[in-house]
């Protein structure tokens, strides 16, 4: 029997030893919704540089900052602000000193049937049944929609006729069927490479709303893992600006 | 708390609406599949009871695609109310007809089928109408199976969460239930709150069905 096992845990060494060698890495990141979809073009690209691959975990940037207070097995996190980022490193749960500005989001108001009148007049001029966007509390381009309607003085003219989707993705959805006829999204979903997006939208000025700094972090449960740390390097790199920029982001810092 | 009081009132006048609707749906629908010999049943069976064992998901994205203005069911409504369906209570109440339809029929079913066909040929046999050996043979007998019916649909309703949250929109107070608002205290780390309100759901939850099981357990009422 010993001699058995012994060979069992010999077995299982040179496994453990050989395996990261042999292999590419696989990286689990979660994703804030409005980057799900350039995450995965950078992600194509990513595999086809490194070798390694990541898998995409997307849900707003609350839930997903309550699942990895929680214990989630994300490598990596992509928040859509900066704040969860930095409450995370400072809770201990990230690695200190490794977040980073992956992307400066920008808002859109859309509309799915598009009309004579352009989507931010239909705002101002209150030619709207309901408008969408995504719950400030969880979500930043939620909070920096309300700014916005702050901004313009129509906060209260839209407080009854506004849904709130829990995140961005969702926000999108109530539009995208028809059942909203106006709503705040993120201009990557609405401005997507080589897809063209029913309707028609305004791409809101940088200035009404705080930037939507969007800052990604290395998760303790990600410390050892190459391909957490070869994505974070590279979601800061010239290739990946150049993908950032044809989904209408600007570049972190 | 200021919160809390609206989305309870809410979820509730809900849950009562959609009861009884299904009372008035689902107990022709019950009584239809109980007594028919029809070869389209097992069909109707399996459609009625395909909440039950769908994604709420799916629900909610058919129902989303089915209540958009531009949709002919949509569109009518919005002619008639002047609303969308979808984010509005109507739109939950359409919803939770579908969602909790299982939970109405599958009791109403089975306490008819036990009711026995004995009963209903002496009623015949004495000149009973249909309508009056179903009020005076049937419903007296399928007691238990219209309180099981009801609380069941009821308390499921309470306790829906998916379909609601894609066709709700979140509106305080409009379509903002509880166990939504559970969903919204946990996603901002609210969990003192999220305590009380899920403590409270389990509490009554439990309350209310082992009320059910006593009443069943002191009144059996036994047909043939």
């Amino acid at each position: 029997m010993k001699g058995i096992a012994t060979v069992i845990c010999a077995w299982a060494l040179a496994v453990a030893a050989l395996a990261p060698a042999a292999q590419a890495e696989e990286a689990l990141v979660a994703v804030a919704s409005n980057f799900a979809e350039p995450a995965n073009a950078l992600s194509e690209a990513f595999t086809h540089t490194t070798g390694h691959s990541v898998l995409i975990s997307s849900g707003s940037t609350g839930r997903l900052y309550a699942q990895v207070v929680q214990g989630a097995p994300f490598d990596v996190f992509m928040a859509a602000d900066a704040v969860r980022p930095a409450r995370l490193e400072a809770e201990g749960l990230a690695i200190p000193g490794s977040t980073r500005t992956y992307a400066t989001g920008r808002l859109a108001l859309w509309v799915h049937a598009a009309g004579v009148e352009p989507p931010l007049r239909r705002l101002t001029t209150g030619h709207y049944r309901r408008l969408a966007l995504a719950n400030p509390d969880l979500a930043p381009y939620g909070a920096a929609a309300v700014q916005v309607l702050n901004r313009l003085d129509l906060a209260d003219e839209a407080a009854d006729r506004q849904v709130f989707g829990e995140n961005i993705a969702q926000t999108f959805s109530f539009v995208a069927t028809g059942n909203a006829d106006l709503g705040f999204v993120a201009l990557a979903q609405v401005n997507r490479p080589g897809r063209a997006t029913a309707g028609q939208y305004d791409v809101i000025p940088a200035h009404w709303h705080a930037p939507i700094r969007q800052d990604a972090v290395l998760l303790l449960h990600g410390a050892d893992n190459p391909a957490a740390l070869a994505w974070l390097e590279f979601l800061t790199s010239p290739a990946a600006h150049d993908i950032l920029a044809a989904y209408g982001y600007e570049p972190g810092a | 708390m200021t919160e809390t009081l609206p989305a309870i009132g809410l979820t509730v006048r809900l849950a009562f609406v959609t009861t009884i609707m299904l009372f008035a749906l689902g107990t022709p629908l019950a009584w239809w599949l109980a007594t028919t010999r029809n070869r389209v049943k097992p069909f109707i069976e399996a459609v009625t009871a395909l909440p039950l064992v769908l994604p709420p998901t799916v629900i909610g994205f058919y129902l989303l695609v089915l209540l958009n203005p531009q949709s002919p069911v949509g569109a009518f409504w919005v002619q008639i109310t002047g609303d969308t369906l979808a984010f509005s209570f109507s739109g939950l109440v359409v919803a939770s007809l579908i969602y909790s339809l299982p939970f109405m029929v599958q009791p109403l079913q089975t306490a008819f089928e036990r009711v026995g066909r004995d009963h209903m040929e002496a009623a015949a046999s004495l000149g009973a109408g249909r309508l009056d050996m179903f009020v005076s043979i049937v419903l007296p007998l399928s007691v238990r199976g219209f309180v099981t019916a009801g609380v069941l649909t009821f308390i499921h309703t309470v306790g829906e969460f998916g379909v609601v949250l894609m066709v709700g929109g979140n509106i305080p107070g409009r379509t903002r239930t509880l166990s939504i608002a559970l969903f919204d205290h946990v996603e901002t780390l609210h969990y003192d709150e999220a305590h009380v309100l899920a403590a409270g759901l389990v509490g009554v939850s439990f309350a209310v069905l082992a009320v059910v099981f006593l009443i069943n357990r002191r009144y059996p009422v036994h047909a043939g």
